[in-house]
Order: structure tokens, then sequence, then C-alpha cells
């Protein structure tokens, strides 16, 4: 999970790492609030998941609480980038002397744990990356003794930080390891970490990854979630503890195993090709189980997104048999009744395979169709979604 | 031959008394499994019979290795508490670790990741994958036995299902190993390690490698082919729709800008020289193909 920059910079402020203060507003008013609180100048930043921001006029100076309510009126409903801004972050105004990079992030390639350092801050690191890869530094942390001071200093040092900042910045890096360990972290990022004209190291924007699995020892995470960015449909199958993904074509998905079902996908797109250039409308993982209940959740969500226009079963039988799946769909389509509308296509193949299929032959329900291949069963999903 | 497990395996469950440990422990006996044992704290001392097999349980690892010299073991425990089960069984030196469990935080296993290349002695398989199968020899996992018979076709997959998929497709020429290594961020047998084993396996004569978004393996495998692996290798990935910064079930396939991107890996492999698949099917033709079957 990605969090807004207000929820990274109230993590930091929890972990002690030095941030300004700041507010959330979701209106005009409650912007004005905030700054009336804060006092002084404030920024206000839009909040949203995505990067540049800032060229796109989601941040302003504000000189005063009225001056607040005025941008964050402005700012409030603005699109960047496909994100519509509902929120606001009021931050208190630092007079800045300059600006630097810090990362802590999960490095999937060498299976380790990555600090990144600079101090060309405040910019598209991905920029300084390839423009000028001498300006970043990237050192592993080992995952098992942690980042102790010492070696946070000498990163610092290594990465040519200004000599009057080193021992503060240090500092900050062993709170953000803090950060990234305790709150079960995938990436901490700040940029920019700035020095204010009066020598004080502030974090001043910051991006937090939460990583979805360890939920189970972090119950306070599930307050973070953003649910208005959450598709209806992706929350009510969320609710039903299925896998799924809305997607923008016609044909429904249904299948087992996330590798398979992002197979499916793209065998339907492949196939869709010859069809008008129908696509799939979802990614939907049902798991190993398949029982008749998950197998009509999972119908009935598909079955309720208006742009679908077909579905597609595709089930490789492994642990799970045919024939429990074959009757879980026939079972499904009983409990849906007259919701079910919409022509199926169904693959099974694997284990119980000859059983499987004769339970969907015999029950044959007018709109299921039995296709032997995942290929052929592609094609003909496309083709009833191009109709 | 085969790949890192054979018919003298001899196998722990931990986590066997649980109900997805029970159901799978059965699985793997009915497919000729050496199954010697299993670990579940707090439980040590009990005898447990599963299907006709009694099955004694050790309280550590450690203990179990003592009884019983498993040199393999499966862990099927919650992901709360995976982590000391793999550490419990790198602390017993275990050659081999198959860690089944979905759901484990990723700085869980790059902690017992890390511990393991300390000691130096285990190799992990996992976590969140199927386990890994040599048809007719062992089978350590959830990998349904009956899919596919003893042959030349090495697989690796980072997708169960997939593996199935492709194993199930080339049933009538078989599989040497089939190796599942899981969908998860962090892996501790990456397709490279598969790659090279299956080169280093007489039996294998040519090798099938399925990937998927996210991470740069495939990327880093297809330089591993370019300069180590003469056996043909032909290869499928799956995403190609997967929208940018969507996990797609798996905890690790997630395109993330530009990188981890399917086409990035069908190109990688393709100018390492391996024959990519549109389709799964299609791939397995051209499996056929190389083979002359």
């Amino acid at each position: 999970m990605d969090l807004f920059e207000y929820q990274a910079r109230d993590l930091f402020e929890k972990h002690g790492v030095p941030v300004l203060a700041g507010a959330v507003a979701t209106t005009a008013a409650e912007a004005a609030a905030a700054a009336e609180r804060i006092g002084g100048k404030v920024v206000v930043k839009a909040q949203v998941k995505v990067g540049g921001r800032g060229k796109a006029g989601g941040v302003k100076l504000a000189e005063s609480a009225e001056d607040a309510r005025e941008k964050a009126g402005a700012i409030l409903g603005m699109d960047i980038k496909g994100h519509i801004v509902g929120k606001v972050m009021i931050a208190q105004a630092a007079p800045i002397d300059s600006e630097f990079y810090l990362a802590i992030l999960l490095d999937r390639s060498n299976r380790t744990f990555l600090v990144m350092a600079s101090v060309a801050g405040g910019m598209d690191i991905e920029a300084v990356a390839h423009e000028t890869p001498e300006k970043l530094i990237k050192v592993p942390v080992n995952t098992i003794e942690g980042l102790s001071k010492a070696q946070a200093l000498k990163i610092i040092q290594d990465a040519a930080f200004p000599a009057d900042i080193e021992e503060k910045v240090a500092e900050v890096l062993v709170l953000l390891w803090g950060v990234f360990v305790a709150e079960d972290a995938t990436l901490v990022e700040v940029n920019p970490l700035v020095k204010t004209t009066d020598g004080r190291v502030i974090a001043l924007d910051g991006k937090v990854t939460l990583d979805d699995n360890a939920e189970f020892r972090h119950p306070d995470h599930e307050a973070l979630v953003d649910h208005s960015a959450e598709n209806a449909l992706e929350e009510e199958a969320k609710a039903k503890n299925l896998n799924y993904v809305k997607l923008d074509g016609e044909v429904g998905v249904i299948g087992n195993g996330a590798g398979l079902v992002m197979s499916t996908l793209d065998v339907v797109a492949y196939a869709g090709e010859k069809f008008g250039g129908v696509k799939p409308a979802n990614f939907l993982d049902i798991g190993g189980g398949a029982s008749a209940q998950v197998m009509a959740d999972g119908l009935s969500i598909i079955l309720s997104d208006k742009d679908v226009k077909s579905v597609f079963v595709n089930v490789f039988g492994g642990i799970t048999s045919c024939d429990a799946v074959a009757n879980g769909i026939v079972q499904a389509l009983s409990m849906l009744g007259d919701k079910a509308n919409k022509p199926i296509v169904v693959r099974l193949d694997g284990n119980n395979v000859i059983e499987g299929r004769r339970i969907l032959t015999e029950a044959a329900h007018p709109l299921v169709e039995q296709l032997d291949t995942m290929d052929g069963a592609a094609a003909r999903a496309a083709e009833l979604a191009a109709k | 031959m085969s790949i890192f497990i054979n018919k003298q395996t001899r196998v722990l469950v931990q986590g066997m008394t649980g109900s997805e440990g029970t159901k799978h422990t059965k699985k793997m006996l009915a497919s000729g499994t050496n199954i010697v044992g299993g670990v579940t704290p707090g439980k040590g001392g009990m005898i447990v019979e599963m299907d006709g097999h009694m099955l004694p349980v050790f309280n550590t690892v450690k203990e179990a290795v003592a009884a019983t010299q498993a040199d393999a073991t499966v862990v099927f425990v919650p992901p709360k508490f995976a982590k000391s089960a793999v550490i419990d069984a790198i602390d017993a030196a275990m050659p081999l670790v198959v860690v089944i469990t979905e759901g484990i935080p990723v700085h869980d296993t790059a902690a017992f990741f890390a511990y393991a290349q300390s000691k130096g002695v285990t190799r992990i398989i996992g976590p969140n994958c199927p386990g890994i199968i040599t048809p007719g020899q062992s089978n350590i996992g959830i990998i349904p036995a009956d899919i596919t018979g003893s042959g030349p076709i090495g697989l690796v997959s980072k997708s169960g299902t997939l593996t199935y998929q492709m194993a199930y497709e080339l049933r009538d020429i078989g599989i040497s190993t089939a190796v599942g290594i899981g969908g998860d961020p962090i892996i501790g047998t990456t397709h490279i390690d598969c790659l090279r084993a299956f080169q280093d396996d007489p039996e294998t004569e040519a090798i099938v490698m399925i990937g998927e978004i996210g991470g740069d393996a495939e990327e880093r495998a297809a330089d591993f082919i370019r300069e180590y692996v003469t056996k043909p290798v032909v290869g499928y990935v799956a995403g190609f729709t997967a929208p940018e910064g969507k996990t797609m079930g798996h905890a690790g396939a997630i395109v993330s800008g530009s990188s981890g991107t399917a086409q990035g890996k069908k190109d990688a492999l393709e100018a390492a020289g391996v024959r990519v698949g549109q389709t799964p099917s299609e791939t397995a033709r051209l499996m056929r193909a190389i083979l002359k079957r």
C-alpha cells in the first residue's frame, strides 16, 4: 500500500523523524483552519499518489489563512495525471537552504534492503540516477544487523553531504531505518530532505510503501487505506476475500492461481485482436479451493460489471478436481438465477477433467459453453464479447 | 537424475499437524515421497497416523534431523510463524527448505534468506510457491503428482498453476524436475539457480522457463542463459495486460513505472536466444518442435 504524503509525515513524526507542522484538509474551510492553527506562511500541497504535482500546479505557498483557503479551493478537485485531488496537506513553510535525498527500499534483485542517498535533492531521483549516477550512492543494509549510526554516518559522508549537517542527517537516516523496520515498509523515501537557513534538518516530503502481507501485525495500518480510490467492484471483491483487479475491457475473467489468471488475460487480449480489440475486463483469482460459494461470489461481481459482455472461466484442476469446480459453477448459476445473464465460456482441464466436463454438459445451462483448450476458449469468449 | 531432490530425499513436514499440513502430507506420501516425520513446536513426542504411515512429531527441526536423518523440509506453517520455522530449519543445517506458505511479510523473508546465506548450507525454495517435484521419485509441496510423468524436460516457474498447465501440456514427454520458485518479491531459489542445475543435470535435455511481471529475475536469467546454458530453453511470460502499479495476485507481480514489464522480459529472453511463446500452449508447441515430439 502506498501512503499519501500526510500519512508518511505522520508516521515519520511517530518515529521521531524531524518534520514540520502539518495537517490534512478536505475542504477549503478546513485548510484555512489548519493554516490558522499552524500560523505564518504555509504550503498547500495536493495529496495525490503520483509524481509531478508541483509542475501541475498542485503545490502553492500561502501567505495567510485566507490565502490558504483560496489556494486549497483551487487545488482541491484538480486533475493531476488522472488523479483527482480530494485532500490537501497544509504544511508549515520553511526557509530552505539546500535540498537532499534519502531512501530505504527493498532491493528485489539482490534480495536485501538498500539505502540510497544523494545531495541532488528535490529532483526526480530516476533522472539523477540516469544523468548523474555519481551523485546517487546505494549501499545494501544487512537485514539481520540493521543500520547502525556509524554505518549511516559513513553513507552520508560517502554521499558527500555538507560536513556541518552530516551528523544530523545520519541521525535522520537511522530514524528512517526505524520507520522502515517498525512499520514493515518496502519503501521509505524523503525527497527533499532539507537543511533550513537556521541549520535544522527536516524531512519535507515523504513517500512510504507498506507491505500488505504484514497487515496481521499492524492493525493500525487499516486506517491508512484510501477507500475513495478503490473501485466499487474492487471494494466488494475485497469484502468477499477475492483477489480482484478491475481492468477496462469487455471479457470477464475467472481463473485459479495468479500466474494462470495473468496468462488468461494476455491470451484473451491476444485473441481479442481478431475481434475488434476486445480486452479482459478484470483479474480474478479464486485460488485453489474454487468452492460453489467462491465461484458464485466471483461470478456475481463479474456479472455486475456493466462493461462485461462475456465471461471466461479458466480453471486448471491441480489440487482441486474439475468435478468440484464444475459443481461449483452449476451451483453458482442456480444461486445467481436471473442475475446470470451473460454468456459464459468454460475451459476445464487437469485433475478429473472428464467428470467435470460431463457435469457441465449434463447441466446444460443455456449460458454455458465449454471448450477444450485455453486458446480456443479465449477466442470464443472474445468473439461473444464483440457481438 | 533430477535436480535438488530424488528418491532418497528424506522429508520433514513443518506444520504437519495443521489442516493444510495433514492434507498435503497424505498427498505427498501417496506420490511416493519419503516423508520421515513432522515438526510442530509443543507437539513433540506424538506419533501421527497418515493413511497407514506412522510419523513421529518433533518440537524442533534439530531433534527431527537427529532422529530421522531428514535432508529436506517443507513448511506449511501460517505466515505469522513462518520465519521462526525457517530459522529453526537453518539452525539444523537443513540442506533444503521448501516454503509453501503464502503471505509472509517481506521483512521476514529477507531476514531468513540473509540468515541462510550467512550459514551457507541451506537452499530455500519459495516462499509462496507450490514446491518441487521429480515425478515418480519425490514430490515436496502441493504440486499434483499425477499431472505428468518422468521425462527429459526441466521446468522452472514463478507460478503454481502455470507449472501445472505446462507440465500437463507436455505430459506425454515428461518432466525431469519441476520447480515452482514462487511469486514473492524475495525468493530463495531463482530461475538462474534452476537453469544452472538443469544445465548440469544429464537427464534434462531441454528447459521451460516461466516468468511473470515484476522485478528483473527474467532479465537476469536471460543474461545467464547467454553465458552458461547450452541446452535449448523455451520461455513464457505472463502479465502483458497488467496495468502499471497494480499487484496481480502474487505479491511480487507488479509493474513499477517502466520496470518489470512482460514485454521487457520477453525481449530480454529472445535476445538471449530463448524462444518465447505467446500463450502457454504455443510455448508447449515450441518445446515439442525442439524435441521433435
